[in-house]
């Protein structure tokens, strides 16, 4: 190596550390976030080629405006998908959604689990993907997506008990709250660990395809977790077979303490990462319930076409604490969620509604008791079968079941010792 | 001397580090400008930058990777997986990297890094915050794996791994974190505060790597245990009026074999405890080689206590946990074989 025709260093060498815009005490900044009108982001043919749309990735599509009519031709893509019973209905979905969260968090403080995790603000993206999804098709979720199950009609008396790891949780107590599994709904058994069921989704949809079947996968990530390797791992299968999967990822901007610039977020929109694969990506207003409804149907339908997988991006914030472990007064301003500038979604639907004349504030009051005396009337049906610690709780057999098919000899011993 | 609860030691073992040597980097998920979700690193970015002390992406691999890459260079970087049962994604990295790149480059690079992670249960973690998985480090020839119990050696031992020029697997059971658990959930949880191995010097020390301690000294039967299984064996033997011999591991690989054998040799009878599943465990190892080196002096058949073979259970938690009664049966059973 020659030194000679180098160029002469200018300084010692340093790295970036990335961080956030506030921290607790500093005023909130969100204008890292450009925020295009609604209506303003064109909708491309659902066949139209990767390379002609990267646009998209890096703009936001946003269906409803700040006065609340939806606009643009995002809305006319959702046709017939967008009537009043629709919306209603996915209104009341993401009010549900909320009610639910927030009795379970009290229920949690009240040590009658263990642990919760909420999607306050997010409740748009999930209810109103599922609206989209078909009997037999998968989600991949992740354990803020708890508004798949809602959307689709889970029996909450069967979640709660989950979450209370009661003598009628349908995983024996086996599983942590919150982490279900309902393969009746589409929804596969969530792991806990981070990023691990992104690839899957994409083994599972190429399996489906494999088969000639016509069922599609989605796959659900947060922002902090596209940074595990297995986030890359299923982008570049999608790349590779191009199944009938739709990649989610939604970005609520922290993960725990992390705030997305540590996934690299704030260097180029996670919607672009689809690019240097080869497949279309979207970034969309998660806090927009058409928003989400119309890019859902457009992802969607482009996996049963055939056409291959979609990155979407959903832009959202999480109001919420990551879990009922976390305290994220430590790490971000206070009053960050008030700036947000995607608003709520329960509130833009709304507003929405009721300027279409399909409902009031006074029937938004009376369907937010309704909800909730049909939350508390479930929850009190579970609580008889116990809580966490009280009650019969699952048979503490039942731990020795299902770690294969049969039992082998060595667990038969062991749960003889245990009953001994 | 400082009263410290094992958080705070631990910290405390970066913080003399990162102040004696510019070369130590503290870096993992949550763990700048939030401290840690258990707040081991709390104030060590504020105090040593953001080059010293900084946050990472979720990417366990990555980290450990990276932190390989460094230690190659010269840095000495104590890193943190946030949970043990995270540490899968990085095991390739462990494995096939670290452990190995002194042997395969002989000696022209080496890793000194030190792989923290908080492991064991009893915090309701359910299958992904609970898992005690030291067994899958030493069974890899070239790592180096330790386990504090008490906030004395967590300091000492975690500045002697620090130190050391091999990687180190620094496993922190999350239960003594706020104090010694001796697996009665059911009372009120103690503090490192009354216990005489919540004194913690301050400034420089270290334990030793490789040397265990004799924490009750007996006649009747050795127990060899490690991280929470100390207190419990404590709870067990004291329970059943058994004149046990406690022997706290702290360092499984380099093991103490003198003071295991010295022991066994003296008491003639062994019950190895661990909270990790029984088979292919830890406990294996320890039971083969006290077979192997006390045979004619044992009067019964050695025994394990440990986590069942089943994924760790959620509800189930305090059943699955290898608590004082399950322990005290085998104690009574090992010291009653004629």
């Amino acid at each position: 190596m020659s030194d000679e025709k180098m160029p002469k260093a200018t300084g010692p060498l340093s790295i970036s550390i990335p961080e956030p815009p506030g921290r607790p005490g500093d005023a909130p900044d969100f204008s890292y976030i450009e925020v295009p009108k609604a209506g303003e982001v064109e909708c491309p043919a659902i066949d139209t080629k990767p390379e002609d749309m990267r646009h998209l990735a890096y703009s936001i599509v946003r269906v409803l405006s700040r006065k609340g009519n939806a606009v643009g031709p995002w809305a006319e893509f959702l046709g017939d998908d967008l009537n009043d019973e629709s919306l209603l209905r996915g209104l009341k979905d993401m009010m549900k959604t909320r009610i639910f969260d927030a009795r379970m968090l009290t229920a949690q403080r009240q040590g009658k689990t263990s642990f919760y995790t909420q999607c306050l603000g997010e409740e748009a993206i999930a209810t109103g993907f599922q609206r989209m999804m078909r009997k037999g098709d998968m989600n991949f979720p992740t354990y803020r997506q708890q508004g798949l199950l809602i959307a689709d009609g889970c029996s909450m008396f069967d979640m709660i008990c989950q979450i209370y790891s009661n003598e009628k949780d349908n995983l024996d107590g086996h599983q942590l709250p919150c982490l279900y599994s309902f393969k009746d709904h589409g929804f596969f058994s969530i792991s806990g660990n981070l990023g691990t069921q992104y690839v899957q989704a994409v083994g599972w949809a190429m399996a489906s395809a494999i088969s000639g079947d016509d069922k599609i996968a989605s796959a659900w990530i947060g922002d902090g977790s596209t940074a595990e390797t297995d986030f890359h791992s299923g982008m570049l299968f999608a790349s590779v077979y191009q199944p009938p999967v739709v990649l989610n990822i939604v970005n609520n901007q922290w993960a725990i303490s992390s705030f997305n610039g540590l996934a690299g977020g704030r260097n180029a929109p996670f919607a672009a990462r689809a690019h240097g694969y080869g497949f279309p990506s979207l970034r969309v207003d998660g806090n927009d319930y058409l928003a989400v409804l119309a890019a859902s149907k457009w992802a969607t339908e482009r996996a049963r076409r055939n056409l291959g997988p979609t990155l979407i991006e959903w832009v959202t914030y999480r109001v919420a604490a990551h879990s009922t472990s976390d305290d994220p007064s430590a790490y971000r301003p206070k009053e960050e969620s008030d700036a947000w500038p995607l608003g709520d979604p329960v509130e833009r639907l709304k507003l929405h509604l009721i300027k279409k004349g399909a409902w009031s504030e006074e029937r938004h009051t009376q369907a937010m008791a309704e909800i909730e005396s049909e939350v508390i009337a479930v929850q009190k049906e579970a609580e008889k079968y116990g809580t966490l610690n009280r009650g019969k709780g699952p048979d503490p057999e039942k731990m020795f079941e299902g770690v294969y098919k049969e039992m082998p000899d060595h667990l038969v011993r062991q749960r003889l010792e245990f009953e001994a | 001397m400082a009263r410290m609860t094992m958080i705070e030691a631990i910290r405390d073992a970066m913080d003399v580090k990162m102040g004696m040597d510019e070369d130590v980097v503290v870096f993992g998920e949550d763990v700048g400008y939030f401290g840690g979700v258990f707040r081991c690193t709390q104030g060590l970015q504020k105090k040593y930058g953001k080059h010293r002390c900084f946050d990472a992406p979720i990417n366990e691999s990555a980290i450990v990777g990276a932190g390989i890459g460094m230690a190659t260079y010269g840095k000495r970087p104590c890193i943190e997986i946030q949970f043990a049962d995270y540490v899968l994604p990085a095991y390739d990295q462990i494995v096939s990297e670290a452990a190995r790149i002194r042997h395969r480059s002989n000696g022209q690079f080496t890793a000194p890094i030190v792989i923290r992670m908080p492991t064991g249960g009893g915090i309701f973690g359910g299958q992904t915050h609970s898992q005690s998985p030291e067994a899958i480090f030493t069974h890899v020839s070239g790592l180096k794996t330790l386990i504090p119990s008490n906030p004395y050696d967590a300091k000492g031992m975690l500045i002697a791994a620090i130190e050391d020029d091999d990687p180190v697997i620094f496993l922190e059971p999350k239960r003594l974190y706020n104090g010694p658990f001796d697996g009665h959930h059911e009372n009120a949880v103690t503090s490192w505060a009354k216990h005489e191995k919540g004194e913690v010097p301050e400034g420089h020390y270290t334990v030793p790597i490789g040397k265990a301690e004799v924490v009750e000294k007996g006649m009747d039967v050795t127990i060899l245990a490690y991280g929470t299984m100390v207190y419990v064996a404590q709870a067990a033997a004291k329970e059943n009026n058994i004149d046990a011999e406690i022997i706290d591991l702290r360092s499984l690989l380099p093991l103490d074999l003198d003071t295991i054998v010295n022991s066994v040799k003296k008491t003639g009878r062994c019950v190895v405890l661990h909270e990790a599943t029984l088979t292919s465990g830890f406990g294996a190892e320890l039971t083969s080689l006290v077979q192997q080196h006390c045979f004619n002096h044992l009067e019964a058949p050695v025994l394990r206590v440990a986590g069942w073979d089943t994924p760790y259970p959620h509800a189930q938690e305090w059943h699955y946990f290898p608590g004082p009664k399950r322990v005290g049966k085998a104690l009574k059973r090992v010291v009653e074989a004629q």
